[in-house]
């Protein structure tokens, strides 16, 4: 079979099979497999940035953060709705996202310089967050839990059964998104300016603006993974939200599974996640009750990926299962 | 609010300050060289701290004195970790590298979470609580030492990369990569050697630190950040600008903390460190490429 041919029958199964999950898999499997779609989905949006466009953040937190906050603020104070707050979410991430990428490309910044500057706005709103007593500071921004059994998709108060599905929903149009923006010519610009940027430039590419417009989706992207964190969790602290290892943790997936591929962000983040979750249960049917132990199963797990598989899993798999595309 | 007040916080933070330096010198220097960001490097800080917390509880010795031994330890542990794990990754992207060093973090805050327990832990020495008065002014005793420590291990790392032949030899290796090879020096050695020395300063502030704060694993990730911030503010790379930006966000933590709040004194740092950035994105002292 052709590769052209086997791709879209991978999907059809594996749509198939996420579709289906609820169907036959326990609450505590639901909520896992939620979890895992969470990070797919962020990854892929941090992917956009980074692995298409050569654009390193480290604080992508700050954009899941503020989606949160802005929705949930919305929701708390107003009594509107997630579908409503969305906008004010997706709205106050680009502007954020636009005013760190104008700053930061105006003034030349790139690399490691950008990447420790996306690190400072994310830890500066943390800190900011924490003094706003409006949103409740460090006290936290608490949604009134509703009913788990029946479903308001409106209000986004339903069953771990919609989350999941609302989520699969998420992830798939981001899924969508990513594979036609790697084909447009945004794509083509972005990957040549990852590549080599003077030599894009050299040929006419505004580098500014396709840089910043890499951002600005990445950033509206994730806005809406803050809103399903709002009203999934329904609580908000300034101290885990826009904490630099909410960054870190987004940024896994993508460069476990693979920087830059369609598939790598989802690949990486359904292993990690399922990976940190038999750790958890390993650990305590074990008896090894020690804190600290997981992360360092984790850690090790993670030196191991990227000293021997530098450019993620999804790579050599695609090469295994005769995905590669010809060049 | 008296002007004594102010010149006694200044002074606090100026002193606390050549300190954070110190510490963010290794980052510095690490960078300087090998052109790898350190992102375990507030980790490393915080082993140092447990180390002189431990041979303290352990000899009663004084953490000035610990300082020599845990910077000997550190500096064939930062000889290891260079030549063994770091290197191969020398020509790899930038994310590769970051991923890689956030492993060894993790592994470290948390194997330290495993032995010590969350809770902090401390050094009493007899001159803690001491301080000398100057007119009205006064200033801790044991700020003074630790500043005067991180001055003299500052002095001695400027001797050394100034006029001895491997401090030269690191020099060239920073300036011209290549060029050091095609010379005949030997490129890995001196690398590792240079991240031997980013960790002995490390463990120097560490040990130092124990004197002023007391120490427990989540401290880890956050003097990462400040390191960032102070070498960022100073210049990556920059000896003399890692002092400065040292002195500076110890200053404006200071004030920051008697003027605002104390709990908005990082977020000063990060203000501070946006701006530079912005402004003057090799640094206040660094060299433009």
């Amino acid at each position: 079979m052709s590769p052209r041919a086997r791709v879209p029958l991978l999907l059809a199964a594996l749509a198939a099979a996420l579709l289906a999950l609820p169907h036959v898999a326990g609450s505590y499997v639901l909520s896992v497999a939620t979890l895992a779609l969470y990070f797919a989905f962020t990854g892929q949006a941090w992917n956009v940035m980074m692995g298409f466009a050569g654009q390193l953040s480290l604080g992508h937190s700050l954009y899941v953060g503020l989606g949160a906050y802005a929705a949930a603020a919305l929701f708390v104070k107003f009594g509107i709705g997630p579908w409503a707050g969305i906008w004010l979410a997706m709205a106050v991430c680009v502007a954020a996202g636009a005013a760190i990428g104008l700053l930061a490309f105006r003034f030349g910044i790139s690399g490691v310089y950008f990447a420790l500057l996306t690190i400072a706005f994310a830890e500066f709103t943390r800190i900011g967050f924490d003094h706003i007593g409006w949103l409740g500071g460090p006290g936290g921004l608490f949604l009134k839990v509703g009913q788990r059994t029946s479903i308001d998709l409106a209000n986004l108060r339903g069953t771990p059964t919609m989350f999941y599905y609302v989520m699969l929903a998420l992830t798939a149009g981001a899924f969508a998104l990513c594979a036609w923006l790697l084909r447009s010519r945004a794509g083509y610009y972005w990957q040549a300016i990852r590549e080599d940027e003077d030599a894009a430039r050299a040929l006419g590419i505004n580098t500014f603006r396709w840089k910043l417009l890499a951002v600005t989706i990445s950033a509206a992207m994730t806005s809406f993974a803050g809103v399903f964190f709002a009203f999934y969790y329904n609580n908000l602290f300034p101290e885990q939200i826009f904490h630099i290892s909410q960054s870190i943790e987004i940024i896994l997936g993508p460069i476990v599974g693979g920087v830059g591929s369609l598939f790598g962000p989802i690949l990486g983040a359904v292993l990690l996640t399922t990976l940190a979750d038999s750790l958890n249960n390993l650990m305590s049917a074990m008896g090894w009750d020690v804190p600290g132990i997981k992360q360092v199963f984790y850690g090790v797990i993670l030196l191991l990926v990227v000293m021997f598989l530098p450019n993620g899993i999804w790579p050599p798999l695609a090469k295994r299962l005769g995905l590669e595309r010809k060049a | 609010m008296s002007a004594t007040l102010v010149a006694n916080v200044v002074i606090s933070g100026v002193l606390t300050g050549l300190l954070y330096g110190l510490m963010a010198l290794g980052l510095s220097v690490i960078f300087g060289v090998v052109r790898v960001v350190n992102f375990a490097h507030g980790e490393m800080m915080t082993i140092a701290m447990y180390a002189a917390v431990l041979l303290f509880g352990a000899f009663r010795l004084d953490p000035i004195l610990a300082a020599l031994p845990v910077a000997a330890l550190f500096f064939a542990i930062g000889y290891a970790l260079q030549a063994g794990l770091i290197n191969p990754f020398i020509t790899r992207p930038e994310h590769s590298q970051f991923i890689l060093l956030v492993a060894v973090a993790t592994i470290l805050t948390n194997v330290m979470l495993m032995v010590f327990g969350p809770d902090a832990r401390s050094v009493q020495t007899d001159y803690q609580l001491d301080s000398w008065a100057i007119g009205q002014i006064i200033v801790d005793k044991a700020r003074v030492y630790a500043a005067l420590c991180a001055l003299a291990t500052t002095a001695g790392l400027f001797a050394f990369f100034r006029f001895s032949r491997t401090g030269t030899a690191i020099r060239a290796c920073a300036d011209n990569h290549l060029g050091a090879r095609i010379v005949g020096l030997d490129v890995k050695h001196l690398y590792a050697l240079t991240f031997g020395l980013g960790a002995a300063c490390v463990a120097i502030a560490g040990c130092m630190m124990t004197l002023l704060v007391e120490v427990a694993p989540s401290l880890g990730p956050s003097y990462t950040l400040l390191g960032f911030v102070i070498v960022i503010v100073g210049g990556l790379g920059s000896m003399p600008g890692a002092l400065l930006g040292g002195v500076l966000i110890g200053v404006s933590e200071a004030l920051a903390g008697l003027f605002i709040d104390p709990s908005a004194k990082s977020m000063i740092s990060f203000a501070l460190l946006i701006v530079v950035l912005l402004f003057r994105p090799q640094g206040l002292l660094g060299r433009t490429t």
